[in-house]
């Protein structure tokens, strides 16, 4: 159970630490790709099937897409980058600062007397009961997200169609 | 040390590495990635206390973690066409480039 935990994790983190390290944008989309089916099992392993499989639509389908396509969109010359002046310092304070708040986090974890649940049973949440409350408790919520993906899908259209098209001055 | 902290550990490492990528990449797609790492971490958390919390019946933990995916995607959608905007400006996506407000 804890072995599969943390394969899981090095799964995880080694993908998406190298994805953030590399210079190639394809490669760190299809990483990162793998990082997501990653926590998708990690869902699975905690017993969250529906969260995992939302995951596995959402990220690993959807958002990877429109993440590739964003790379090709943006696609530069096939020149690597300069590397500019002040690029190495800036790792290293971002390095400095990550590794500060990750020893305060490890720290405070590590140190804390957690009160864990002994029953080693995973909970069972069944996908009736989730639309069950999805619908009861939770109903003005769910109109809100609705409406938040529908101005924002809107939004990003918007924002990344090419509004020169029906300028008049442009037309001969 | 126990499955919970283990958890714990692994979505603080995660939203580390996001953090370090924010903080130190120059391209603007790196960035938004780094932020959907944060953002799955959180996640991560989320999930690990429902599954070892007092009330795992209750199911609050799984349904925060279904809205946070819906935010993230909305939050992905809007960010990546950001990019795409700043790119017809300035023809790349670095962010140190992009200093102006004005289009």
């Amino acid at each position: 159970m804890t072995f599969a935990l943390i394969l899981l994790s090095l799964l995880i983190l080694g993908s998406a630490a190298v994805a953030m390290a590399l210079r190639n944008l394809i490669y760190s989309a299809l990483l990162l790709i793998g990082s997501w089916a990653g926590i998708a099992g990690f869902y699975l392993w905690a017993g969250a099937e529906f969260v995992a499989f939302a995951q596995i639509l959402i990220y690993v389908g959807a958002i990877s897409m429109v993440v590739l396509f964003a790379v090709l969109l943006t696609k530069q010359g096939h020149a690597p980058e300069p590397v500019e002046f002040n690029s190495v310092s800036r790792f290293i304070t971002g390095l400095i600062a990550g590794g500060g708040v990750a020893g305060v986090l490890l720290g405070a974890i590590l140190g804390m007397p957690l009160e864990v649940r002994t029953a080693g049973t995973t909970p069972t949440l069944t996908v009736k009961a989730l639309g069950a409350q999805l619908m009861g408790p939770h109903t003005a919520a769910l109109l809100v997200i609705g409406l938040l993906l529908t101005v924002s899908l809107l939004g990003a259209v918007v924002l990344a169609s090419d509004e020169r098209r029906d300028q008049p001055e442009d037309a001969p | 040390m126990s499955p919970l902290q283990l958890c714990l550990v692994l979505s603080s490492l995660l939203f580390c590495i996001g953090l370090v990528a924010v903080l130190s990449r120059g391209n603007a797609i790196l960035v938004l990635l780094g932020v959907e790492l944060m953002l799955n971490a959180a996640n991560i958390n989320f999930i690990a206390f429902w599954r070892y919390g007092p009330h795992p019946d209750a199911g609050t933990g799984v349904i925060f973690v279904l809205f946070s995916i819906a935010a993230a995607a909305a939050e992905a959608a809007v960010g990546l066409a950001l990019v795409i905007a700043i790119y017809r400006h300035q023809q790349n996506i670095r962010l140190q480039e992009a200093t102006r407000l004005k289009g």
